[in-house]
């Protein structure tokens, strides 16, 4: 267990770069979370965290050690594949003691801590199976056993829940939570699922091509997003174009004179949360547009409502399912919302 | 599902005409079979005929011939000679086949298509043709060295192993195309220095391709007659030629004893390499 530093790290495939000056202090203890589309770089980052990805430049610290170049074997780092690359001619106990063999403990020491990590993972009953015996949550926590009992310093998942089904991800991702917390094992996870990293992170940083866009807890990112880009990405959104016009009035694309919280005047996105929006009167809010239900996707506990405010402009507004009567496709209604609901974001000129 | 493709099938094609195709692909590889087993098993029952001139009917059965092999002092050196050549010409392919096919299924470089023909030239090439040309090689390497190489054993061992690179490189490069590279990376990252993974991790994996490759890379060079003939010294041939030899003299049922024998010894050593690795997953 240990803190994990890397310096302005970066990886770059000729004119390319996969990363691009990555800098994170991550404590010791905590769960991270890379979060990002595919090509992001966060795969990247775990990798050579890892050693098997060697940097072009900056630095990775494990520890009190300078790491930056070291080959993979030589760094006490225990990793889940996404593929969960178990040994298939070995045992589940042989894929799990192979770690401890390679450190050359005792073999009596290899088999009570294998033994130990299997437990940790309710498999001490599947011991002598093969790998290709085991359905596909039983391997992803083999894996898990194996990265375990070597007692790394850091723990790494790259995706590890992406190969399972919706259910038994949701079991999963509580249950590597709840070992991490257990162990306080400084732990590094991969995902591109943000339902995934928001259930399991302390910390979460928000990647797009290869650069850090946010750092933050699950609020941050969602009460305060850096930009367009993190408040895309994280939870649901509307993004209305348009501009702001003088500070706390939004015009949008398709007319609409809107109040907002701030913003330099000039070309902005204004960002609603589909939960932030009312339907009803203005009941003292600061907007109240009308508009006509174009579409309703009815999911269970919510209802989702696309609501037309003008030819250009359409939001997202989410009910909670208290049953009774809902607003249909083509009914008028009036959508309401206070300034401080929508976020502007100030376009970049491109 | 098994209801509806059975309603499926039945839409489109009518029972009868269902039956009457399994029974042409049926009818075929009956023929195909026939076709390849017809010459080992009269060669089978040649074996055991009792008289010397081989006609049909036979006159009566009789193991005689077999007791004539044993004592049978070119058979047994050639026996000897054509083992020791396809062991260590073997021995030798995958030595060589293995890191080149580990490079050629990793790495990317210029010329690894080009590599990767060359590994099975030896294939294309006709007996006949590879024999000259390695014949007419030792010569001048013979002249330009002074190094003993025409009509050794070593010499010849060298043209096997040539034969027996093909065989031994495609298979172990097929079982290395099933092979996840993940899987070294996850021994590396727990400790396994690169040696280490390779002993532990990727040999086992690749171990059907290994012995599936040694397997057909001997059969060939335990086999090979048209390229031996160059390359064999005085008084010492292999299996093969030896067979020849005694059939420019002789057409007894020996012959055919000789080749039970191999086939019954290529036929053991498959049954018994597939109880350790199922050859048929790889090829």
């Amino acid at each position: 267990m240990a803190r994990v530093e890397l310096i302005d790290l970066s990886k770059r495939y000729g004119d390319h770069a996969a990363v691009a000056g990555v800098t994170l202090d991550i404590a010791d203890g905590e769960f991270l979370v890379l979060l990002g589309p595919s090509g992001c770089g966060k795969t990247t980052t775990l990798r050579m965290i890892a050693g098997l990805i060697e940097p072009s430049s900056g630095a990775a610290r494990i520890g009190d050690a300078d790491v930056t170049y070291l080959p993979p074997w030589r760094r006490n780092t225990g990793m889940v594949f996404q593929s969960y690359a178990l040994f298939p001619h070995m045992t589940v106990a042989e894929n799990v003691a192979f770690g401890l063999e390679m450190r050359k403990l005792a073999t009596p020491e290899i088999e009570i801590r294998a033994r130990e990590a299997l437990r940790l993972v309710r498999l001490e009953a599947y011991a002598s199976r093969l790998p290709r015996q085991l359905s596909g949550g039983q391997q992803q926590r083999v894996a898990l056993a194996r990265a375990l009992a070597i007692r790394p310093d850091v723990l790494l998942l790259d995706e590890p829940l992406s190969n399972l089904d919706a259910k038994l991800r949701e079991e999963v991702r509580i249950e590597i939570r709840e070992l991490q917390r257990q162990l306080g094992l400084t732990t590094i996870m991969v995902t591109h699922d943000q339902e995934e990293a928001l259930t399991v992170a302390d910390r979460l940083v928000v990647m797009a091509d290869g650069e850090i866009r946010q750092i933050g807890t699950q609020r941050d990112l969602y009460e305060r997003p850096a930009d367009r880009f993190v408040a895309g990405f994280v939870g649901r959104s509307t993004f209305l174009d348009g501009r702001v016009t003088t500070p706390g009035q939004f015009e949008t694309a398709g007319g609409l004179t809107l109040k907002c919280a701030d913003g330099a005047p000039g070309t902005a996105a204004l960002l609603l949360r589909p939960e932030r929006l009312h339907l009803g009167p203005a009941n003292g809010m600061d907007n109240a547009m009308p508009g006509r239900v174009e579409f309703v996707s009815y999911l269970g506990a919510v209802l989702e409502l696309h609501v037309r405010l003008s030819p250009a402009d359409r939001v997202v507004v989410q009910l909670p399912n208290r049953g009774g009567a809902a607003p249909g496709v083509g009914d008028d209604v009036t959508v309401a919302w206070h300034r401080d609901a929508g976020m502007v974001f100030a376009q970049k000129p491109n | 599902m098994a209801v509806l493709a059975h309603e499926r099938t039945s839409t489109f094609a009518s029972p009868r005409r269902f039956a009457f195709g399994r029974w042409v692909l049926k009818g075929a590889a009956a023929l195909a079979l026939g076709f390849i087993l017809t010459p080992l098993l009269l060669i089978t029952w040649l074996a055991f005929f009792r008289q010397e001139i081989p006609s049909f009917p036979p006159e009566g059965y009789s193991l005689q011939w077999f007791a004539a092999v044993p004592v049978n002092k070119p058979f047994v050196n050639g026996f000897i000679l054509s083992f020791q050549v396809g062991i260590t010409a073997t021995i030798i392919g995958l030595a060589l086949a293995v890191p080149a096919s580990l490079a050629i299924a990793r790495r990317r470089f210029t010329g690894r298509g080009f590599a990767s023909s060359l590994l099975l030239m030896p294939l294309i090439v006709p007996g006949v043709v590879l024999g000259a040309s390695i014949y007419v090689f030792q010569i001048e390497a013979e002249i330009a060295t002074g190094l003993p190489l025409l009509g050794t054993t070593l010499g010849l061992i060298a043209a096997h192993a040539l034969i027996v690179i093909p065989w031994t490189s495609r298979l172990v490069t097929a079982s290395l195309a099933g092979f996840d590279p993940v899987i070294e990376e996850a021994a590396k990252n727990l400790g396994a220095a690169p040696w280490t993974t390779f002993r532990r991790v990727t040999l086992p994996a690749i171990r059907p391709g290994i012995v599936a490759g040694a397997l057909f890379g001997f059969v060939t060079s335990f086999g090979n007659l048209e390229m031996s003939l160059f390359l064999v010294g005085a008084g010492r041939t292999t299996l093969p030629i030896a067979i020849l030899q005694y059939l420019e003299w002789k057409i007894d049922p020996t012959v055919a004893a000789v080749s039970v024998l191999q086939i019954l010894l290529i036929g053991i050593a498959m049954v018994v390499t597939d109880r350790f690795v199922k050859i048929a997953n790889v090829v």
